[in-house]
């Protein structure tokens, strides 16, 4: 098992003709994940290296099945293309674009949660999710994922950052630990899917045995994710956090990663994950030696 | 992206939210011109984006031409806490009664919109909330519904203003909100909103932070960056398209991804280091992105080495070892590079590196040993 998304996952491509789309939906195609679509309202009846183009994810839906979306739209459509997938009937929805408004993320994230309370937004501004040997979808590198090992111990990770989350999948796979599934939940003000909403997920998951969450600098999701840990999670939990020497003020990157009016600096996350029982790691490495150590207590 | 007070207050007219007439102007001359046509009194403000400029002595109020050009000659060029003060906003003076407090900004927790109002304005609203935190009634807006008369009204009525203010601050609070959503900001306060003893309510001040990622709607938006305060190091970035944020120290930082880079200034600290600057150089890390970060950061004085981090995902290690011996090809480096190249291809990556390495070039295998020999050259 994975979490959200597996083998029987049927993906449309929201943008699967333009550059982006098409490069990462055909490598998602190569790694086996079931792409059946693109859409584009002026290519419909065409193909993508024989993925049919339908002119909606409605269109899409109703001929292929789709569960799923992945949209590679530029940001000035991303609010149009979320609710054009919601609408169209997929209920998980992956949405890889950066540079989208804040306000249409408030938007669309109320909006999904008042009328569409079956669908699962992931994003925007994420690399997408990973469930290694069975769907990618996104722009992971399939390969430095390591596939979860029967009979043994395997690790969940979720992540605000992209590059954090290759790292983390990369050096658990240097240490031979499979993973279940790799949620990247993106660095914006208002991500679709938080830090809870994948703990909550991979503590219900059978094969999950531990997770590995990785936070930065900047609002409250790591605290809140904290309190979650100590209150519902009974499987162990690895965190590490970036942005410990940046500045108050000053934005690192993501639009999300600040620290202001004093809030949402990586010693008060730290402190609040430790607390709740999590071990933390200082550095991106220490964290996976910490998810070893775990890994070998749990084996025994 | 921040905006003075004289462009928040021009924003908030664009809205209709009354505020004082003014100008802003850069000139001692230009400054009693200003007050002969807005006539006195006026107050002369200093226009910088920190907080405190009236304890500096950046705000005075004038009576004459005279006093006015007093006043601009001392606050202009001014230095406010490492702010210099090049433009100054005059504005005609106003009757106060009373000083209020209100704001828009997003609840990243709750995503929602968070409305706060306090009959206590004109100070730190922060202070208020450490000192008195029902002084401050706040209002969760979502976004879908916005922000109704009646939602305001009552509001207004929780946050105890004096009910002469009533009707003039529903107003402005269905105004502001509609500057906030609709100008796509991540901040709009404005502190102090003031009664006078007119009766009318008034925005004093204005406190306007833009969401960058919306200019593609608000295309004058692009007047605000040209006026947006960065260092040098900053604005060379800025006009590379490079994420690139200066910091204090000897060690200069190039890494592919947001996080990576924290995580990379992070650990040159937790060896000893010092950081000179944050630098995202996004997932591509061709040689023109790679030459454009190392131009940056090797036109820091400060810089004594540099630390190039590098993660291969999609972006092959091989790539990158191009990128970057074509890069230092270009520009001229003098102080000596640590490159930590992983994931996909590294092994190629490294391959492609070998035959350049040098004292002036090094090669580690990890983020921490990386950061260790970067951090021992750069206080060599």
């Amino acid at each position: 098992m994975a979490i959200f998304v597996d083998e029987t996952t049927k993906v449309v491509y929201q943008g699967l003709t333009g550059s982006q789309g098409r490069f990462y939906g055909l490598l998602n195609r190569d790694y086996g994940t079931q792409v059946v679509a693109g859409t584009n309202p002026k290519k419909a009846g065409t193909d993508v290296d024989g993925i049919p183009v339908y002119a909606s994810v409605g269109e899409a839906v109703e001929a292929t099945g789709a569960t799923a979306s992945c949209i590679f739209i530029p940001a000035p459509g991303v609010k149009d293309a979320v609710m054009e997938a919601a609408e169209g009937g997929v209920t998980f929805i992956v949405a890889i674009t950066e540079g989208v408004p804040a306000h249409d993320e408030a938007w669309f994230f109320n909006k999904l949660k008042r009328d569409f309370p079956q669908v699962r937004l992931l994003g925007p501004n994420c690399p997408g999710i990973i469930s290694p040997g069975k769907a990618n979808i996104g722009i992971t590198a399939g390969h430095i994922a390591k596939r979860p090992v029967e009979g043994r111990n395997n690790v969940g990770i979720v992540s605000r950052s992209g590059t954090l989350t290759y790292q983390a999948l990369y050096e658990l796979k240097l240490n031979d630990i499979g993973v279940t599934t790799c949620v990247g939940i993106g660095g914006d003000p208002v991500p679709g899917t938080s830090f809870i909403d994948c703990l909550e997920a991979f503590e219900a998951d059978p094969v999950t045995d531990a997770v590995m969450m990785f936070g930065e600098i900047g609002g409250s999701a790591e605290e809140e994710a904290a309190a979650f840990i100590a209150e519902k999670m009974s499987k162990p939990v690895v965190s590490y956090i970036a942005g410990v020497t940046a500045p108050a003020g000053k934005k690192m990157g993501h639009a999300g990663a600040i620290v202001s009016g004093g809030k949402g600096t990586a010693a008060a996350k730290m402190d609040a994950l430790q607390a709740a029982g999590v071990r933390v790691g200082r550095n991106p490495t220490e964290a996976s030696q910490l998810m070893v150590d775990v890994v070998n207590e749990l084996a025994g | 992206m921040d905006l003075y007070e004289y462009q928040g207050k021009q924003f908030f007219a664009s809205y209709d939210i009354p505020v004082s007439p003014g100008e802003a102007v850069t000139t001692v001359d230009d400054a009693v011109a200003a007050a002969e046509r807005i006539g006195y009194p006026v107050v002369v403000k200093a226009q910088v984006q920190v907080g405190g400029r009236g304890k500096a002595g950046g705000i005075k109020l004038a009576a004459s031409a005279d006093e006015v050009r007093t006043h601009a000659g001392n606050i202009l060029g001014m230095d406010i806490k490492g702010h210099t003060v090049e433009t100054v906003w005059i504005e005609l003076a106003s009757d106060i009664a009373e000083e209020y407090y209100a704001s828009f900004t997003l609840d990243r927790s709750a995503k929602k919109h968070l409305g706060m109002l306090s009959a206590q304005g004109g100070v730190e609203i922060e202070a208020v909330a450490e000192t008195d935190p029902d002084a401050i009634a706040k209002i969760w807006i979502d976004p879908v519904d916005g922000l109704t008369e009646d939602m305001a009204r009552k509001w207004v009525q929780d946050a105890k203003l004096n009910p002469d203010a009533t009707d003039g601050a529903v107003d402005i609070l269905v105004k502001l909100y509609r500057a906030y959503t609709e100008g796509d900001a991540d901040l709009t306060e404005i502190n102090p909103l003031i009664l006078k003893p007119t009766g009318e309510v008034h925005a004093l001040d204005a406190k306007v932070t833009l969401d960058g990622n919306s200019v593609f709607r608000h295309p004058d938006y692009e007047q605000y960056e040209a006026t947006q305060v960065r260092d040098e190091r900053e604005q060379a970035a800025h006009d590379k398209g490079l994420q690139y944020v200066g910091l204090e120290g000897s060690v200069g930082v190039i890494a592919n991804g947001a996080g990576l880079a924290m995580s990379t200034v992070d650990i040159v600290n937790q060896v000893g280091g010092k950081p000179a600057n944050f630098l995202d150089i996004g997932g591509g890390a061709n040689a023109d992105v790679m030459a454009g970060a190392l131009e940056v950061i090797s036109n820091d004085p400060e810089v004594k080495s540099i630390f190039i981090n590098i993660f291969g995902g999609i972006t092959k290690g091989d790539e990158v070892a191009n990128g970057i011996i074509t890069a230092m090809g270009r520009v001229q480096i003098d102080v000596p590079i640590v490159i930590r190249l992983d994931g996909t291809n590294a092994d190629e990556g490294r391959a492609l590196l070998q035959p350049h390495l040098s004292d002036k070039l090094q090669m580690a295998s990890t983020m921490v040993e990386a950061a260790e020999t970067a951090v021992a050259l750069a206080t060599a």
